[in-house]
């Protein structure tokens, strides 16, 4: 299969603290990838310099061939390189639904569709329909119309969780990262959510990356595994195989093999 | 909002001549600090407070005097532009430094910068250094009103470019970029995200409140018919957050009803005791902050 995203002997530290240390990883499109590992093992560092938040010392990311080490994160998501976030990132003095029409705007403007004196209302590039119906296509796939007058501050974990999800997809994501999307998620929540996520990621032909801890999760829906730990990749395999990992099962899942 | 602007803007020009003249120029000034406050609208937006739009406002009100002090032109609308041309000019070199800042940071930034042109304008003898210089009465396209004329000319041109900005704002607001400025407030690290950059945005944003503010102080100095470097001290500032705070944000009419409202206030001050109008200024704006906390325009009390 193709690699869409190939990071290359990534280093990173922060003073004494090593956060990546040589991070190589081919991604496949199509795929689903799981990220494993202990808390400050260096997953979100990977998702972050992966999209431009930080920048590696050493090592470089090409997308699609390209090479996006340098790149600033607008412009990274611009390419199709989009994020969710661990703590759900919304604009939270604004609606559900304004949440959603201040990225389509953005959209646009990035088109070229709306500028100042563009009178008429232009079609969503991507999908090809006028912003409101965009805005209420996504957030019902999300499930999320009930809520679309709420305030973006008021929603539940879940609901926050799956509008910054739904926030990244505006953007027609190519790939797709995914920080801990079931975190604060209650357990019976999990499954639905990501389903539904990957459901959508589907839809748009999206390459997901998603952070999890839960390795029932991981199991049920990656078709491969990054174990992390200590800044290092320690295992890079399908889910059984992975979790079967010796190391793994030391360092990630907590047993004694 | 066109219709209700183009209303305001008819009925001003019909009832003009017969209103005295101090109330004309109550309200042109009235007119020109809304203009400051109308670019004050477009950066609370986006949750940047300025305290230095006295810059501009001073920088719009010296080019306006200069165009008529060295080269004998006092067409109203040449000033207006002139004054414009320069505060975008000026606000668009500053804006690549404090298109970086935000909260506090931006505030006080901008308050140095126009104490630094306060500082200038006090020593430069050219422009009359402290006392500053009078300004030429305005002529409309080169034609000099008749002098019992000439507020009401003044007036009604100030009011016709009010109403153009307004509707240039309020139709900014509805774009994409105008419509950013609640999400740069709420959270920047989302915009960035979603491919926009919050520097730029800002940066634009700076550089049309310096033009309103550039407009607003030509306007401004040919309506007193003086100018003096206070215009650029801290205190101008100040009184434009205070209409600011007093209009809210809520729509683009607000800035001019604030500018009103103020200018009544503090006219009656005056009158009333004119060795402690501030604390009647003072104590309205307290009033204020606990009755009507988002401003007489706010977007949660609209006139029903």
């Amino acid at each position: 299969m193709a690699v869409i995203l190939d990071a290359q002997a990534l280093c990173k530290s922060f003073g004494a603290v090593t956060a990546a240390a040589d991070v190589s990883a081919a991604i496949e499109r199509d795929s689903v990838v799981g990220l494993i590992g202990t808390n400050g093992a260096g997953k979100t560092t990977f998702i972050n310099m992966i999209t431009g938040y930080l920048k590696p010392d050493r090592g470089a990311i090409r997308y699609e061939g390209r090479d996006i080490t340098r790149l600033p994160p607008r412009a990274i998501t611009r390419l199709g390189i989009c994020r969710s976030f661990q703590i759900p990132q919304l604009y939270g003095s604004l609606s559900v639904f304004d949440n959603m029409m201040v990225g389509i705007g953005i959209m646009l403007r990035n088109a070229g569709l709306a500028g100042y004196f563009s009178r008429r209302e232009a079609s969503v590039p991507g999908f090809g329909r006028p912003p409101r119906e965009v805005a209420e296509q996504l957030l019902g796939r999300f499930g999320l119309l009930e809520d679309r007058a709420r305030n973006a501050q008021v929603l539940p974990g879940g609901a926050r969780k799956l509008l910054d999800i739904a926030l990244t997809m505006v953007a027609k994501p190519r790939v797709l990262l995914l920080d801990e999307p079931t975190s604060g998620v209650s357990a019976e929540e999990k499954f639905g959510i990501m389903q539904m996520v990957l459901d959508a990621a589907r839809a748009e032909g999206a390459t997901v990356l998603f952070v999890e801890h839960d390795m029932e999760v991981v199991s049920r829906f990656a078709q491969r595994v990054l174990a992390f730990y200590d800044g290092r990749i320690i295992a890079d395999a399908a889910p059984q195989a992975a979790l079967a990992d010796p190391q793994v099962k030391r360092y990630v899942v907590g047993i004694r093999a | 909002m066109r219709l209700l602007i183009s209303a305001i803007l008819v009925l001003l020009a019909a009832v003009g001549p017969w209103l005295p003249q101090w109330a004309m120029f109550i309200m042109t000034v009235a007119l020109a600090r809304g203009l400051v406050v109308l670019g004050l609208l477009l950066l609370l937006r986006a949750g940047l407070v300025s305290f230095g739009q006295a810059l501009f406002y001073c920088i719009g009100a010296y080019s306006a005097g200069a165009l008529g002090r060295f080269f004998g032109v006092s067409d109203i609308f040449i000033q207006m532009a002139a004054g414009a041309a320069m505060a975008a000019l000026v606000a668009f070199v500053l804006g690549f430094l404090l298109a970086r800042y935000r909260g506090i940071f931006f505030g006080l930034l901008s308050l140095a910068l126009s104490m630094i042109l306060y500082g200038l304008l006090v020593k430069t003898e050219a422009l009359g250094s402290t006392d500053g210089f009078n300004i030429l009465p305005s002529t409309l396209f080169g034609v000099r009103p008749a002098p019992e004329w000439v507020r009401y000319a003044v007036l009604v041109s100030a009011a016709a470019v009010a109403a153009v900005a307004a509707l240039l704002v309020h139709r900014y607001l509805q774009t994409p970029l105008g419509r950013l400025a609640p999400a740069i407030k709420d959270n920047e690290i989302r915009v960035e995200y979603m491919g926009a950059s919050a520097r730029q945005a800002v940066h634009v944003k700076y550089v049309i409140a310096a033009t309103l503010a550039g407009i607003g102080g030509a306007l401004a100095a040919t309506t007193v018919g003086h100018i003096d470097p206070e215009m650029a001290y801290w205190t101008t500032s100040g009184e434009f957050i205070f209409i600011a705070i007093l209009a809210g944000t809520g729509n683009v009419l607000a800035p001019f009803a604030g500018a009103l409202v103020y200018g009544v206030i503090h006219t009656m001050a005056y009158d009333l005791s004119p060795n402690t109008w501030q604390m009647s200024l003072g104590l309205s704006l307290l009033l204020l902050i606990v009755f009507l906390p988002e401003g007489l325009f706010s977007r949660r009390l609209k006139w029903r």
